[in-house]
Order: structure tokens, then C-alpha cells, then sequence
């Protein structure tokens, strides 16, 4: 059974047509990746799965674990198990970051029926994750994403991410602004979360990502929809050549 | 909602109804003010002559006065004739839980105050209320070797008649304005604390239980004496939804800081604020003040979400040296609610310094005004102030304004003064809501972000629920 199917989806954003006829099956513990020039709709795609309320779907389907997400909240979306990670994180001025990993689990924990977890376990689930990414105990005290330089907030997106361990995870530009030792450690973060039952759709313009991430499809995507997939191997070609020869 | 809400209002008010027709005379006054009315409470409240003399000499200023109206908030008339002065009134007996309004046990349960306070607060006459005063005694007890006296001021004024004479009406005199005098008129109860000299209080003294023992007067009196090098911290406000629907809220607080001493005075205000469409509500008109002397500290630290109109200025007046004065505030406000707060800081003293922090949240389609004055008088070598004043907005129909005041009339004063305004962005909304939280969670989380360094200053029972607080008097304030 597929996790997530995409038929035929349409979304704007005011006037603006930008997802046209967008279709895309992902399978448990698969990774695709979607590359495409500068407004192909890449970002659009991925807050229209989150339901970012400033996309309007006009048509299509978009299903999740067999349920009809589109007539979901993004916080129902997100305890179900999608994740975005986000290309430019907001700050959330005041509310520290530790506190707003907490509160988010247990948003999760509640919608699942189950207890609030307890401050024992959650120091004992985050600090090996926030260790393994880097982020410190000052960090994860200071407001969320406020002050962070762009390297500290794509951590702390994956931290988020590891620590709310999602079914789906979404990676909107993960790897820009990072140095080479930044990006080898987000990397690894993905990999270890690499599951059979887990899936994640990599957004990106380079394929410097893929050097520590092996995906099992790439997909080009040009004008609000995929026109171009094949395997790692398609990254190099692009490299080489460009998108010139999908337009 | 508009219907639970009505509900409460009707079910409170029939209960305030059935205490003025009591048959026991004795409990009630009529309708209205003079001078016989005046007399009356006084009476019955077997007060000396001086006080007396106090109230009547404050009503006579009071017919002099007029009701001010350069607050940012507007409201009907209040007609003076048509209120009720002085009544006990009489708690509708029940006899348990099941027999109270299911609306007000949920508002309760919310709020997460224990069985046992609910039923104290639904006035229920079970051990429940015999076991607060007991606790209260023996707090008492406790305090009372410490040479500490807590007690309501009618009893202050019965037992410790000399205090109460020299320190009423000492800072706030009752000429001050016109819902001060009033106060002074006619004021009901209230606390009285005294703390002797060089004496930490051991605990935190709460008028959390007493005013829940008995039903909220409309003009209630505070006075604090904290003598040389002595210390208290006082909480303040019922932390619960006030049943009470009274129109009128008119208190005085009087705050003296001797050499050397510190009071902090938290507050936490939750009165009813009226239904989403601005029915109903109380009129919050409150005077606060405290003077500091040489090297006394005075901390005021309110959080205020509750009543249709809040109308309340904590001041010190600095005028020892090296005295220190400050106020941390959040107003919250949400539907049609209109704050108008701030404070004064009046530098006299040398070297004297304060802080401001004001929080305000506005939501819905309300007002919410941040108004203070700083004065550096000319005697005030060397004084020094720092103010910060942030308004957050929900939505757009709502008003933030900040009217800040500041005299400096010597010319080594410093008066430093930030102000910031600014917007729950629906990024933020959607960025805490893909991580899993639901929209109102997102708000309060934002809004207790915004509120923490305040919310900091509170003791730590009193910030937990000053934060429940918040998310329930957010909500509705996200579509």
C-alpha cells in the first residue's frame, strides 16, 4: 500500500496556477528526491501537503495512510505523520525550544490517546538526538529559531524531525546555507532515520545532497508538475546538462 | 457560547438578587449613596468615629468630583443611585456539586482548581469552606509569631485601630480621583498586612482563600506596612471566574515600603469580562500605589485578562534614595474588552531607579492601551528609568496603543523608553500547527512566548495559572 498518493493535484496561490495536474505514489521507506529550476513549484508542493492556509487546492487528491488529507488541519496532518521541514523556519519569539519540542510531542501523544510524556523521558529522547546534531543544551533553551544562524535552524528542523520521528518527512531545501560539514551532518540525520516503514521527499536544487543520501527516485519537476523520472543516476545528468533539455 | 455565558450572568445576578431580599434587614442597604447610607455601613461594621468622619469627609469631596474620562474606552453611564453600596450577601445555600451550574463547575475544572476549592467557591456550606479558614488560622498562627498581622481591614480597624489610622489614606489620600474617593467612602473590606521591622514574612500571604470565603466586595481596601529592612510578598486576586456580575470595581491599594524593606505585589485579574459581544462585564477602576523610602524596593507585577474595562496605573512614588520601583505587567485582552494600564514611577529620591515591562496581547475586537508616566523630580539626582513596552496583535480588528509620559527635571536623570508592535504571523501559526499543535495551542504558546519575561516574575503556582489563564481567554480568538 502506498503511504502517500498525489492525483492530478491543483493548487494556487491568488491567481497563480502553480501545481497543475500533479500527480506522485510514494511507498513506505522510499526516498524521492524532486529537483526543478526556481519557481517549477517545488516549495508549493510540499506546503500544499503540509496545508499551508495560503494555497488553495482546486482539484486532485491527495491521500495519506488511505485518508483524505485535503479535508484535514495541518495539525491533524502533522499527527498523522507528515512532516515538513521547513526552507526558511519562522521564529517563535519567547517560547523556548526544548518547551516547543515538548509541546509538540504531546500534541501528538494526545491525538494518539496517550499520556503527556513525562520530563525523564523527554530529556532521555532528546538530548541523544540534539548530541548527534550538534545542538547544544544553550540551544535548545534559547527561543525557537530566534538569533539561530541559517546552519543552527536547519538543525533544529532536524531535530524536530528526529525527535517527532514522522512517517513522512519533507525536506524543502535542506541542504542550502549549509557548509560541507553542516550538510554531512544533516545527512546522516536523514540516514539514520532511513526506515522501511518511513519515507521522505527531498527537495533541493543540488545534487551535493545526494553525495551522503542515496535516493531511489529523482524526479524533475518543471511548470507544477513532474516531467522528467529516473534514479540516482539522473542527478549527474542534470548536473551536466541542465534543465534546458526537459523545458 | 453567547448562551452559557448569558446563563452565568443570570445565574449569578438571581443569586446576588435573592441576597439583597433577604429578610435579614441587617445584611443589606438600600439602593443608592448619602450620607444616611454612609453611616450605615459604617455601623454595622461598628467602626470608630474617625473612620466614620474618613468616609463621610471622602463622600462629601467625592459630590465635588467628576467621573474621569480620559481613559481609552468608552462605556454607558454609570448612575451612582442605582447601585448597592453595602450588602452581605447571602450565598445561596446548596448542598453539593450536582446542584451547581454545570458551566461554572467546567469553567472550574478548566482553571484545574481542586474539588475542595470548587466547592468552597460555589459557596457550598460543607467543610470544604471550614477547612480553608482553618487553614487560613493556621497560617495566622504561624505569622503571628513573627510578629506578622494578616487580616481583613474591618478587623485591622477593630484590633489594630492606631496602625490603620496612621497608614489609611497615607498614600492614596481620598481626594486623589474620583474612584479612589469613592472607594474611600464606602469601602467594604479588604486586607490588612503589617510586617514589623527587620522580619522576612515565611510564606507568601494570598488573598487567594479569604476572598473566596466570603463573596467579592466591589470596593475593596489594601494597605501593606512593611517596616525597616522587612520583606513580604503578596498575591493577589482570585485566580478563579468572579460569579459575582457587579458593574462597578473600584479598589485601593496602599503600599508603604519603609528603609530598607521590599514588597512585591502580584496580581492576578480575572474578573468577568463580558460576553463576545461586550454585554455585561465589570468596570475594573482600581487606584494602586506605594511609597518607597531609602533604599526600599516596591515590585508590582500584575497579569490582567479579566473585565470588560480595566482602568489601573500600579505606582510607586520613589521617595527615599536609592529607592527602586517595578512594574512588570501583561494585559490580555480579547472580544470587546478595553484595558487602559500602566504605571507611574515618581522618582524623588536620589539615585533612585525603576523598571517597566508591559506586556499587552489585544485580540478580537478589542482595545488595549499602555499608558504611564515616568518623573524625575528635580531632587532626584543621579535617577534612572528603563521602560519596554510591546503590544502583540491577534487578528485585525484589534487596537494597540502605547501613550508613554516622561519628565525628567534634573539634568543627570536618565529615562530610556522601547516600545515594539507586533503581529501573530500566519507563518507562525502554520509553523507551530505542522509540528502538530492545534491553532489555539499555537496562540497561547506564542502569546505566553511573548508574555515569559513577566510571566517570569511571578511566583510558580501563580505563573502556571496565569498561563491557563491566557489560553482560555484566547479562546475564539483564532477563526
Amino acid at each position: 500500500m502506498a503511504l502517500l498518493t498525489i492525483e492530478n493535484l491543483c493548487a494556487r496561490v491568488g491567481d497563480k496556477e502553480i501545481l497543475k495536474d500533479f500527480s506522485l505514489t510514494i511507498n513506505p521507506g522510499e526516498v524521492h528526491v524532486i529537483m526543478g529550476p526556481n519557481g517549477s513549484g517545488k516549495s508549493t508542493l510540499a506546503n500544499v501537503i503540509a496545508g499551508h492556509p495560503a494555497y488553495e487546492v482546486t482539484g486532485g487528491r491527495l491521500m495519506f495512510k488511505d485518508r483524505d488529507v485535503l479535508k484535514m488541519t495541518p495539525d491533524e496532518r502533522a499527527n498523522i505523520g507528515i512532516f515538513l521541514a521547513f526552507q526558511s523556519p519562522t521564529e517563535l519569539p519567547g517560547v523556548g525550544s526544548a518547551l516547543f519540542l515538548k509541546t509538540a510531542l504531546n500534541a501528538k501523544r494526545q491525538a494518539a490517546g496517550e499520556k503527556d510524556i513525562d520530563a525523564v523521558s523527554f530529556m532521555r529522547r532528546l538530548r541523544p538526538r540534539a548530541t548527534a546534531l550538534g545542538i547544544t543544551d544553550d540551544m535548545l533553551k534559547r527561543a525557537l529559531n530566534v538569533g539561530f544562524s541559517g546552519g543552527e535552524k536547519k538543525r533544529m528542523e532536524m531535530l524536530q524531525m528526529a525527535f517527532l520521528e514522522p512517517d513522512f518527512c519533507m525536506l524543502d531545501e535542506i541542504d542550502s546555507g549549509l557548509d560541507i560539514d553542516a550538510l554531512h551532518t544533516v545527512s546522516q540525520a536523514v540516514n539514520i532515520m532511513r526506515e522501511s516503514h518511513r519515507s521522505f521527499l527531498l527537495i533541493t536544487h543540488f545534487q551535493r545532497l545526494l553525495n551522503d543520501i542515496t535516493p531511489d527516485y529523482i524526479h524533475i519537476m518543471m511548470d507544477g508538475r513532474i516531467v522528467k523520472t529516473g534514479d540516482k543516476t539522473l542527478a549527474a545528468t542534470l548536473e551536466e546538462k541542465g534543465y534546458d533539455i526537459y523545458r | 457560547m453567547n448562551n452559557t455565558k448569558t446563563t452565568l450572568r443570570e445565574i449569578v445576578s438571581e443569586r446576588y438578587r435573592y441576597g439583597f431580599e433577604t429578610p435579614v434587614a441587617a445584611e443589606t442597604a438600600p439602593k443608592g449613596l448619602s450620607e444616611d447610607i454612609i453611616r450605615f455601613i459604617s455601623a454595622r461594621k461598628k467602626e470608630p468615629d474617625w473612620l466614620l468622619e474618613f468616609r463621610l469627609k471622602a463622600y462629601r469631596h467625592w459630590l465635588t468630583m467628576t467621573e474621569p474620562h480620559w481613559g481609552k474606552f468608552t462605556y454607558d453611564p454609570i448612575d451612582y443611585q442605582d447601585l448597592y453600596y453595602y450588602a452581605a450577601p447571602v450565598p445561596k445555600k446548596v448542598n453539593s456539586l450536582d446542584e451547581v451550574d454545570p458551566e461554572i463547575l467546567k469553567t472550574y475544572q478548566k482553571l484545574g482548581i481542586p474539588l475542595q476549592e470548587q466547592k468552597a467557591l460555589a459557596g457550598i456550606a460543607v467543610d470544604a469552606i471550614f477547612d480553608s479558614v482553618s487553614v487560613a488560622t493556621t497560617y495566622r498562627a504561624q505569622l503571628k509569631e513573627k510578629g506578622i498581622i494578616f487580616c481583613p481591614i474591618s478587623e485591622a480597624v477593630r484590633d489594630y485601630p492606631e496602625l490603620v489610622r496612621t497608614y489609611l489614606g497615607s498614600v492614596v489620600p481620598y481626594t486623589d480621583n474620583f474612584f479612589a474617593c469613592l472607594n474611600s467612602a464606602v469601602f467594604s473590606d479588604g486586607s490588612f498586612v503589617y510586617i514589623p521591622k527587620g522580619v522576612r514574612a515565611p510564606l507568601e500571604l494570598s488573598s487567594y482563600f479569604r476572598i473566596n470565603a466570603k463573596n467579592a466586595g466591589q470596593f475593596e481596601r489594601t494597605l501593606i506596612v512593611a517596616e525597616d529592612d522587612s520583606y513580604v510578598s503578596y498575591l493577589e486576586g482570585c485566580t478563579a471566574p468572579q460569579r459575582d456580575e457587579n458593574q462597578l470595581h473600584a479598589a485601593i491599594v496602599e503600599i508603604i515600603v519603609k528603609d530598607g524593606a521590599e514588597v512585591k505585589y502580584s496580581t492576578v485579574q480575572n474578573w468577568y469580562p463580558g460576553d463576545e459581544n461586550g454585554r455585561g462585564g465589570i468596570y475594573n477602576f482600581v487606584t494602586k500605589r506605594g511609597i518607597c523610602h531609602n533604599h526600599a524596593k516596591l515590585s508590582w507585577t500584575q497579569v490582567e485578562t479579566g473585565s470588560a474595562i480595566t482602568w489601573k496605573y500600579p505606582s510607586c512614588i520613589l521617595k527615599g534614595d536609592y529607592a527602586v520601583g517595578e512594574f512588570y505587567s501583561v494585559a490580555l485582552t480579547n472580544h470587546c474588552q478595553q484595558a487602559d494600564t500602566g504605571t507611574k514611577m515618581i522618582h524623588l529620591g536620589k539615585h533612585t531607579t525603576s523598571t517597566i515591562i508591559s506586556k499587552g496581547v489585544s485580540a478580537g475586537r478589542s482595545n488595549n492601551t499602555y499608558r504611564g508616566m515616568v518623573k524625575i523630580a528635580s531632587t532626584a539626582t543621579g535617577a534612572r528609568n528603563v521602560s519596554r513596552c510591546d503590544s502583540l496583535l491577534i487578528g485585525n480588528q484589534c487596537g494597540a496603543h502605547t501613550i508613554p509620559v516622561m519628565t525628567c527635571a534634573d539634568p543627570s536623570g536618565v529615562i530610556e523608553h522601547e516600545a515594539t508592535t507586533s503581529k501573530i504571523s500566519e507563518d507562525q501559526l502554520f509553523y507551530a500547527q505542522s509540528r502538530g499543535l492545534s491553532s489555539e495551542q499555537a496562540v497561547g504558546l506564542i502569546v505566553n512566548g511573548f508574555c515569559r519575561e513577566v510571566m517570569q516574575k511571578l511566583p510558580m503556582e501563580f505563573a502556571v495559572e496565569a498561563q491557563r489563564l491566557i489560553g482560555i481567554n484566547l479562546e475564539g480568538s483564532v477563526g
